[in-house]
């Protein structure tokens, strides 16, 4: 795993606030990504994290507190922040069902080319221009995910695997400094997990740090930087995968509080059961 | 899939050698247009005036068509070579579906004539043998071996036909032009059918829906549109010089006038697919931006019953107030009800175009400040003329002579064309594709760097100002303006109930699809004259039966195709592994 030598930080959210009514979704938590990171967000079911998720893209309005990309601070609109240079997938895929593979990466094109209505009526050799080269940047994408010889075919007639790829192409496509990658494993077998591991790396090999909630532990230890944990909406502890693997705190998030005086090994017991914990919990 | 099982040579429902059942179909066949040239009745009170030996009229021509359809389709599974390209697969479907449109146009005149003129003694001997042979015919079909075992392999379209033979560029640019010319003159024909003749009519929908599938399961529509995609072009080019020689081919005020009519539904239909079938934004108000348009058109148009009566504007300049004043509307309208979803934007919208019918009512001097002119709308509004062209009068063009709706039917066509062109480009762009995304999930869209609320009111103002052109032609075709027809269901076309329905019958999201469904629907009313009071009543059956068994429209776009039918292992075709070109080209013509 390689660290960064001079940390710029692509995220800053500060302070974060969620409040539902009486419901406090997520409560002040901290959280920086720096440029070249992979960082886990880890929590058990309800823990907020894709709340947080929501706040951080625009979806949400934090109620208290703000989220800054390289150092401005993020109006909190779904667009603009995706203008800004943050792409996210969703925890359901929510992809384009009826538009082909293809047109799902030209979308999220969107932000990064111009062409308005008239253009479009007009075809004018700028507007075939700007969209040869998108199509040449979408196939350039599809081929990095291994989709390209699919492009012609509906989304929808993709088997869920290649469905969050292509999530993970059409989110790239927007040209993000941060990609924020919502349980990009769910339901994936042992070897589609692999690979998507290797994905996300390939991602953040190309200058694009990502965020990651994840319930695969042995997915979320390998791959990040640091990880944070977040329980009942707020932020527990964050570090390194030892660190956050060590402490008692989180364990006893997953599994409940351990008795008094347990022998040393247990808590090396407690994590595996964890993992094994939260793979089953996947299903849901 | 449907095909023939081998292990038992397979029989057809009535018990025949399929020798003896293919010679059943031609011997009908033959029969079937021999009677054409017979007599069918003593009288000429029946309409069409089926009295003559050797001429076929009326409803005997649609019979003659179909018999030979037959006939054709028969001799195919005889394997007569030339013919090998109307039925590559060899199929029994087309066969069938051609014998029962026969079968359907032959015993339909039979029974017609002997309800109108009260009684079989009207029957002359040519109508027995009419209805004999088209029954033979049939019967012949039904024994011909069984395409599969449920009915519905008898009318769908088999998986087995072989892709086309490879023709010269020319030649593909000929069958291109045969087919555009052919449908030519079946519109033109069925557009020609007298409207006191409503029996001939109802003969032509039955010869149509038979026939057109009939060449359907052949799978030569399948063909017609890989060609067509090969000449894009070439194809559209030919599709409007068709249209544009529809008044030279229909040389008659009253059809001008009813094709008109159907390219201003169409076009604004086409607006409003733009705003339902791309965006998703279901819009219930949406003939009142046809209102304005026409409203804005008649109050410059000169007309002294204009409150700017001394204003006249040149034309091009009353088009771009039309569409000006409709894109301002529409901005108005959209701006704050297009952040509703779903039912609420539909309900919001019918109430916009309800309140500009009252409105416009209302503005009379009386009520309200004088502007409109009230229920008396603006009328004797005068004729357009372009550069000395007074679409008033006759015009002589090559021996021909165009009247003033043959005049306005070509006008009215370019602005089709125009809009034609807005709409396939604008589809097919970056601001298309965020139409669609928008329509597919909002959210996904949104976080994908799309303006939801920009990208929406784009897609309203366009499909506005799109009604408000054609509304600047329909003031002029139609001497004046009025607001009783801008309502939303009524039994006078332009209303949104009507739009609506055009788009939704036709397919959503296709250019054809609209325009399609809006000749149906104008059509239908005005030729089967006995429909009229139950005109909306029609709609409704028509309306659900078409979701029941295609809810994608008689047009399919591929996409909503795929939708619909995902369980239909035939329109399934990326799981099976066929290269994806030819799904691409087999599913857009549909």
């Amino acid at each position: 795993m390689t660290t960064t030598t001079a940390p710029s930080p692509v995220l800053e959210a500060t302070g974060v606030t969620m409040r539902f009514g009486g419901l406090t979704a997520v409560r002040n938590v901290d959280l920086t990504v720096n440029a070249g990171e992979i960082v886990g967000l880890i929590g058990p079911n309800g823990a907020g994290k894709t709340t947080f998720f929501n706040c951080l893209t625009g979806l949400y309005v934090p109620t208290e507190g703000k989220v800054a990309y390289k150092g401005t601070v993020l109006p909190p609109k779904p667009h603009l922040v995706t203008d800004a240079g943050i792409a996210r997938t969703f925890q359901n895929i929510r992809l384009f069902a009826n538009m082909t593979v293809l047109e799902n990466v030209l979308v999220g094109r969107h932000t990064r080319t111009k062409e308005g209505l008239w253009s479009a009526i007009l075809r004018g050799p700028g507007f075939r221009k700007a969209e040869a080269a998108s199509r040449e940047r979408a196939m350039e994408l599809l081929e990095f995910i291994g989709l390209a010889h699919k492009a012609d075919h509906l989304s929808r007639n993709l088997p869920y695997g290649e469905q969050r790829k292509l999530e993970i192409a059409r989110a790239m496509a927007s040209e993000p400094g941060l990609l924020l990658l919502d349980e990009p494993t769910a339901g994936m077998n042992p070897q589609e997990t692999r690979a998507t591991e290797d994905l996300v790396f390939a991602i953040r090999d190309r200058g694009i740090a990502v965020l990651v909630i994840e319930h695969d532990m042995r997915f979320i230890f390998n791959l990040s930087d640091r990880v944070a944990c977040l329980v009942q909406g707020e932020k527990l502890v964050e570090g390194t995968s030892e660190v956050v693997q060590g402490d008692e705190r989180v364990i006893a998030a997953y599994l409940g509080e351990p008795f008094e005086g347990a022998p040393e090994d247990t808590a090396a017991a407690a994590v595996e059961a964890a993992e094994a914990h939260a793979t089953e919990g996947d299903d849901q | 899939m449907a095909t023939t099982d081998t292990t038992t040579p397979p029989r057809g429902l009535v018990a025949l050698p399929a020798t003896a059942a293919r010679a059943l179909v031609a011997i009908g066949a033959v029969a079937t247009i021999a009677s054409t040239f017979m007599s069918w009745t003593y009288t000429s009170d029946f309409p069409g005036d089926l009295t003559y030996y050797g001429s076929p009229a009326g409803l005997q021509i649609l019979d003659l068509v179909a018999g030979v359809l037959t006939l054709l389709f028969a001799l195919t599974l005889f394997g007569v070579r030339g013919l090998g390209w109307l039925n590559p697969a060899t199929a029994i479907q087309p066969v069938l579906l051609a014998a029962t449109s026969a079968f359907a146009v032959s015993w339909f005149s039979a029974i017609a004539i002997a309800v109108d003129l009260k009684g079989l003694v009207a029957l002359d001997p040519g109508a027995y043998i009419a209805a004999v042979g088209s029954a033979i015919a049939l019967v012949g079909a039904l024994a011909l071996p069984k395409p599969g075992d449920t009915f519905k392999d008898y009318v769908t379209k088999p998986d087995n036909i072989p892709p086309a033979a490879k023709l010269p560029a020319w030649g593909q640019r000929l069958v291109i032009t045969a087919a555009t010319a052919l449908a030519l003159i079946v519109f033109a024909y069925g557009v020609g059918v007298d409207p006191d003749a409503s029996e001939t009519f109802l003969g032509y929908i039955l010869l149509v829906v038979f026939g057109t599938w009939s060449l359907f399961t052949a799978g030569l529509f399948d063909r017609f549109a890989q060609l067509n995609a090969g000449h894009k072009g070439f194809a559209t080019s030919m599709a409007f010089l068709a249209a544009a020689l529809f008044p030279f081919v229909e040389n008659n005020e009253h059809n001008s006038n009813l094709g008109v009519n159907i390219l201003v539904v169409a076009t604004v239909a086409l607006g409003l697919n733009i705003v339902v079938g791309l965006t998703g934004l279901l819009d219930l108000g949406y003939v009142a931006f046809l209102g304005v348009g026409a409203y804005a058109a008649a109050l410059v148009s000169g007309s002294e019953f204009s409150r700017f009566s001394g204003v006249q504007f040149p034309f091009w300049a009353a088009m771009l107030t039309g569409m000006l004043a409709s894109l301002v509307f529409g901005v108005l309208i959209g701006a704050p009800t297009l952040r509703l979803r779903g039912d609420y934007l539909a309900i919001v919208t019918l109430g916009f175009g309800e309140i500009f019918r009252i409105t416009v009512n209302n503005l009379d001097g009386t009520s309200g400040p004088n502007l409109t002119n009230g229920p008396n709308g603006i009328s004797m509004i005068p004729d357009l003329n372009i550069f000395g062209f007074n679409f008033g009068s006759n015009h002589d063009i090559g021996g021909f002579s165009l009247g003033r709706f043959a005049n306005y039917f070509l006008l009215m066509l370019l602005i089709t064309a125009i809009v034609v062109l807005v709409f396939t480009r604008a589809a097919d762009s970056r601001i298309g594709r965020s139409w669609i995304a928008i329509r597919e999930d909002e959210t996904a869209a949104t976080a994908m760097g799309i303006n939801g609320f920009r990208v929406k009111l784009i897609a309203f103002a366009l499909g506005a100002s799109l009604a408000g052109l054609a509304g600047t032609v329909s003031a002029h075709v139609g001497y004046s303006v009025n607001p009783a027809p801008y309502q939303f269901a009524g039994s006078v076309p332009p209303n949104s109930a009507f739009l609506l329905a055009a788009v939704v019958l036709g397919g959503m999201g296709t250019v054809n699809g609209p325009i399609l469904g809006a000749t149906l629907l104008y059509m239908l009313p005005e030729k089967l004259s006995f429909l009229k009071e139950y005109q909306l009543l029609a709609f409704g059956v028509a309306l659900v039966l078409l979701m029941r068994f295609r809810p994608e429209g008689i047009i399919a776009n591929r996409r909503r195709q795929l939708e619909f039918h995902e369980s239909d292992d035939t329109v399934h075709i990326p799981e099976q592994g066929l290269p994806d070109s030819t799904v691409g080209v087999t599913k857009a013509g549909a």
